[in-house]
């Protein structure tokens, strides 16, 4: 098989790979916005001493 | 004086809300960066000569080599992360080391994707045990071994400090598998392997490694930080539905 | 100390035959061997070591996530924690006890299975050697994954997940010193020094990783 089988194969691999992570952080992070803005509107608000325990809760 | 400063900016940094803004702001500009020298990269890596030797498939080389060089370097940073949960208590350091570990294992998975396609029109073979590939290999094990911890523990801040341990202590052990992995190989490689490292390489192939370098670690750090802000909101969006569910609790 | 080191042992002889089974454990992945490799004695003799060392290597981690379990679901872990010798210590003390109960009857059995390997004399005894040798490291290592895992409901299977990666130096250096004890031109003794400096530092980092993970495990 010639080489540049093999070099777009190696680039279109890592392509799906990186598509695929990038697809992953961005959907989950949508996901997660909606959830807040979902509780928000449900009237739930972090307390302003949350700001701390977001991190260390 | 300065060094005072550094440290209440980096406290500072400890809050998450700061941390957000902060985010926020540079994320874009880092995205943009990152695609702009993702663009000159490739452009450069597919315009430039093949080797003589090599061919074409010296091309492999610009995306091999940065996911190797980053899969190490994100182990790195985990660590850093580690000894930062462990020692300082720093919230964010908890953050930072469980969203690294997913991204770690896709750059390794890429090194060792394209290794394999490297191999088989240079080696003839898909996979050889040779002592980088392996130790390679051993990194993705560890990476999806602290994923499944982090799947496993519940409770996000205790089980934090626990793979920080854990982290900690394969990052004291990487040195020691490589060495192992090294005499292992000479011990059993035939030596007629052809050594992928021969001659040192070419300004022409070296300008597009750094740059597709460069691309690949900003890609990295780019999406980090957008991990480790959707691993914040993931907690919160938890703390708040417990208090809802605890308010909801005391209305009955 | 020796209290614990002589508590931790009558219990893991008294609770159910532990070392019994992993023993039973090792005979049985090693007599599987040859139904996937076939009979071939020569072959069989040829990775003999190999075969030994890696069933020993699963036999020890088979016991491991006990190591700090029933103390956690009698809570004398958090009298442990909270008396006044230095926990590394403590620690060290019970993967010790755990070695003496489990791995030291694969030491013991290693040699029987050997002969059913059709290994030779010096093979047999190079592979016990390094056995004795490198099985403590394995505890210690895996101290550090059964005090991660001992929050966990079922940790059994990640504690194996999580240490076999850095069981590898063990598992190499074992193996190559034993067959440079059979095979003339390597050298037995580099190896195998090695394999004890490997043991010794594991005997360091096992017992502290394990304490600071239990220490963050309590709370």
């Amino acid at each position: 098989m010639s080489h540049g089988f093999y070099i777009a194969l190696s680039y279109g691999s890592a392509a799906v790979i990186v598509a695929l992570l990038i697809g992953w952080v961005w959907l989950d992070g949508r996901a997660r916005r909606r959830e807040l803005a979902e509780l928000e509107a449900a009237g739930i608000h972090r307390r302003s001493a949350d700001a701390r325990k977001g991190g260390s809760a | 004086m300065s060094e005072s400063l550094a440290i209440t900016k980096f406290s500072d940094l400890a809050n998450p809300t700061r941390f957000l803004g902060l985010a926020a702001r540079i994320i874009p500009w880092l995205g943009c960066l990152t695609a702009v020298l993702f663009g000159v990269g490739l452009y450069l890596s597919f315009t430039t000569q093949g080797d003589y030797q090599q061919g074409s498939t010296v091309r492999i080389m610009y995306v091999h080599v940065p996911a190797a060089w980053l899969s190490m370097m994100c182990y790195s940073v985990m660590a850093l992360s580690a000894i930062g949960t462990l020692v300082w208590r720093h919230p964010l350091a908890d953050v930072s080391h469980k969203a690294a570990a997913p991204l770690g294992a896709a750059f390794t998975l890429i090194a060792l994707a394209t290794g394999a396609l490297w191999g088989k029109p240079m080696w003839g073979t898909w996979w050889v045990w040779d002592a980088r590939l392996t130790s390679v290999f051993i990194l993705f094990l560890m990476y999806l071994g602290l994923i499944a911890l982090n799947r496993a523990l519940d409770d996000p801040s205790r089980g934090a400090r626990l793979s920080a341990v854990l982290i900690l202590v394969g990052f004291v052990n990487i040195p020691i598998i490589k060495f192992s992995v090294e005499w292992w190989n000479t011990l059993h490689q035939p030596a007629s392997v052809m050594r992928l490292d021969g001659p040192t390489i070419d300004n022409e192939f070296l300008i597009p490694l750094l740059v597709m370098a460069f691309a690949f670690t900003f890609l990295f750090f780019t999406l980090h930080l957008m991990a480790m802000r959707n691993e914040i909101w993931r907690r919160r969006v938890t703390a708040q539905r417990r208090m809802a569910a605890r308010m909801a609790g005391r209305e009955l | 100390m020796t209290a614990l080191l002589l508590r931790d042992l009558k219990l893991s002889v008294r609770a159910g035959g532990g070392a019994l089974i992993g023993v039973l454990f090792f005979m049985t992945v090693v007599a599987v061997i040859p139904f996937g490799v076939g009979p071939d004695l020569n072959l069989l003799s040829r990775i003999g070591p190999a075969i030994v060392w890696i069933g020993a290597l699963l036999s020890a981690l088979l016991g491991l996530d006990r190591l700090f379990q029933t103390e956690r679901e009698d809570g004398s872990l958090d009298l442990i924690l909270m008396q006044e010798h230095p926990l590394v210590l403590t620690v060290l003390v019970k993967c010790l006890a755990h070695w003496v109960a489990n791995c030291l009857p694969l030491v013991i059995a290693a040699p029987l299975l050997g002969l059913f390997m059709n290994m030779s004399e010096v093979a047999i005894g190079a592979v016990t050697l390094t056995l004795l040798v490198g099985t403590p490291a394995l505890t210690f290592i895996g101290a550090v994954g059964a005090a991660v895992a001992v929050a966990l409901p079922r940790g059994g299977l990640l504690v194996s997940i999580l240490v076999l990666p850095l069981a590898i130096p063990v598992l190499i250096f074992g193996v190559s010193a034993s067959y440079a004890a059979v095979q003339d031109p390597a050298p037995f003794m580099p190896p195998f020094l090695i394999l004890i400096a490997i043991t010794m530092f594991f005997a360091v980092l096992g017992p502290l990783g394990a304490a600071l993970a239990l220490r963050n495990a309590g709370d």
